[in-house]
């Protein structure tokens, strides 16, 4: 009989905090939402050590903070959520530490799959980002399974960076696109000597240049557009080879807490104030 | 370097485990010897005094008097080798006090000259400054040439005062759509300052991280073209090479401070800023003094930078 009443409460109380929060995301919504949030989920091991659980716990964990804080975006209206998982920096780490992340992202990747996940309830597309070489099989094959899987989701989008770094990711961009027009170079060349023997001169140098858009093409994270706030928790102000790209108009937040501790106060502390920053980016980048 | 790497505790063998290494992990990855403090301390002894990192120029007399001149608080051996600041806020804080846009940056220009001081009395090696930004063509055409004129002022009037504290002047950016007289002004003080061995100043005139980003790339694209290299070849160590800040002894900054409380890069450095500490102050520029300076010194020698790895 208490039970009955403690759970009719619990779900009471909890479905009122539900009415409440999407309440409050109405009246957000009322000023421009980020279209692009950024996490880096710093402070896993910090977190672990001042709860005293065991080693490892502190990113499972950061697990569950992560799926409930992608529920918040999407709910919110944000569009795109990107998360630094696994940089190439981590490889530096003890093999046991190594191992138990992979262990873990696996058991995760694989969780996406099922029925009742998260990217089937709001049509999410997860697309893997980062040098996937560098990955063992399995994890590897579990992540492209689920982009597949996912492909033909279209309500919402996850990037998950996985052996990534940005310094990384420029000059691959920068290695395919010097490739590609080095073989465009090559092929134009060869058909104008069979045509003619000469093209003109400016059209051979505008051809020959590479810019911006050649970068952006192969850039690891081109699916997505620039990140609109970048949220780093833990207290570190510091981007650690994150999007450095990709994030130079973006917003940028580090609240003290760690990321398993990281809650709804402080997604919309970095909302409001991507919505008071928001109107002079807007001019500049038209301007621009 | 390859010895450091094969002796340190996380060498192990790679027929067991999977994953890239310390001693696996293609070189590309490891951070560059030049840079002081990347060396992870786990790596390295900490010892470390200024000697340690820094190249033969560095005489004891000189390291003795950068100990001497440190405010109380600040540590010598953490020091930021390379510091640097978006001078943001001029004109804001020029409106605030009823004053013309063009005074928040004279005013501006004035700190500045202050700070490079301070930095080189506490053995700051490189401080780079925010000056021009690519996107700034598109202020009003009369601020544009205000700040133009502003530049060659300020070069003329401290020439001697720089070649006076050793300062080493070196101008980053796409110099060539500068006005004329400014482009040869800042030519004569690259030349003048080129053998001084005291701080580095970076002027980023006309510069953004894209920008950089982008003639490094077209360098390299050259490069490969004329059978330098092959496009294999190209890594992050061989791209860091073709950047603007490579004409400095530590190209990638410790400290980045921004003033005014924006908290965002604005494209300044992008690449380089991959481990930089980031400290963004509330004051406007014109208002930042030494204990800002200071504080974000003192913020930035109790944070620890552990690179991805462990700490100590």
């Amino acid at each position: 009989m208490e039970n009955k009443i403690e759970s009719y409460a619990r779900s009471s109380v909890g479905s009122l905090v539900n009415h409440m929060r999407r309440l409050l995301f109405r009246v957000l919504s009322t000023g421009p939402i980020p279209n692009h949030i950024a996490f880096i989920l710093d402070g896993n091991r910090r977190y672990a050590k001042k709860q005293n659980l065991g080693e490892g716990m502190g990113h499972r964990a950061g697990f569950v903070t992560l799926m409930s804080l992608m529920k918040y975006c999407y709910e919110l209206g944000v569009k795109y959520v990107t998360v630094y998982a696994f940089s190439i920096d981590n490889f530096k780490r003890r093999p046991e530490e190594v191992q138990s992340l992979m262990d873990l992202m696996l058991e995760k990747i694989e969780g996406l799959l099922k029925e009742e996940s998260i990217v089937n309830q709001y049509g999410v597309r997860v697309y893997f980002v980062g040098n996937l070489k560098l990955l063992n099989a399995p994890v590897r094959d579990a992540a492209e399974k689920v982009m597949k899987a996912t492909a033909n989701n279209n309500k919402s989008i996850l990037l998950i960076c996985v052996a990534y770094t940005s310094t990384d990711e420029i000059t691959h961009a920068a290695q395919e696109a010097i490739d590609e027009k080095w073989g465009e170079i090559q092929e134009s060349s060869k058909a104008s000597i069979a045509q003619n023997g000469e093209i003109s001169q400016e059209k051979h140098e505008g051809n020959r240049t590479i810019k911006v858009a050649d970068i952006e093409r192969h850039i690891y994270m081109g699916v997505a557009p620039d990140p609109d706030i970048l949220v780093r928790t833990s207290g570190e102000t510091r981007l650690s080879n994150f999007l450095l790209w990709q994030t130079s108009t973006c917003l940028l937040y580090s609240p003290k807490a760690l990321w398993p501790e990281i809650g709804l106060r402080h997604l919309v502390w970095a909302v409001l104030n991507f919505q008071r920053v928001h109107p002079y980016l807007e001019k500049r980048r038209k301007q621009v | 370097m390859a010895c450091l790497v094969n002796s340190s505790a996380f060498a192990f063998s790679s027929s067991s485990f999977p994953y890239p290494t310390p001693t696996t992990l293609p070189i590309k990855n490891m951070p560059s010897k030049q840079d002081a403090l990347r060396f992870p301390p786990a790596w390295k002894h900490r010892v470390t005094t200024r000697q340690t990192f820094s190249s033969d120029k560095l005489s004891p007399i000189k390291s003795m008097q950068v100990h001497e001149a440190l405010p109380e608080g600040l540590k010598p051996e953490l020091m930021p080798k390379h510091v640097a600041i978006i001078l943001d806020g001029n004109r804001r804080w020029a409106k605030e006090k009823g004053l013309s846009a063009e005074l928040g940056h004279l005013s501006g220009g004035r700190v500045i000259m202050n700070i490079a001081f301070l930095c080189n009395k506490w053995g700051v090696d490189v401080l780079s400054i925010f000056a021009f930004s690519t996107e700034n063509w598109t202020r009003p055409k009369e601020e544009v040439d205000f700040l133009m004129g502003l530049f060659e002022e300020v070069v003329q009037t401290y020439m001697d005062e720089v070649t006076r504290y050793n300062v080493k002047i070196s101008a980053i950016g796409d110099k060539s759509k500068l006005p004329e007289p400014l482009q040869e002004l800042v030519a004569t003080a690259e030349e003048k300052t080129r053998g001084n061995t005291g701080l580095h100043l970076l002027v980023a005139l006309n510069y953004s991280g894209r920008y950089d980003i982008m003639q490094a790339t077209k360098s390299i694209a050259g490069k490969v073209k004329d059978g330098i290299f092959q496009v294999e070849d190209i890594n992050e160590i061989l791209f860091e090479k073709e950047l603007k800040t490579n004409c400095a002894e530590y190209p990638n900054p410790d400290l980045l401070i921004r003033t005014s409380g924006e908290q965002r890069i604005s494209n300044f450095y992008l690449w380089q800023l991959a481990y930089t500490e980031i400290f963004f102050l509330k004051k406007k520029f014109p208002d930042f003094n030494e204990e800002d300076l200071i504080e974000a010194l003192s913020s930035f020698q109790k944070r620890e930078r552990r690179y991805g790895g462990n700490n100590t």
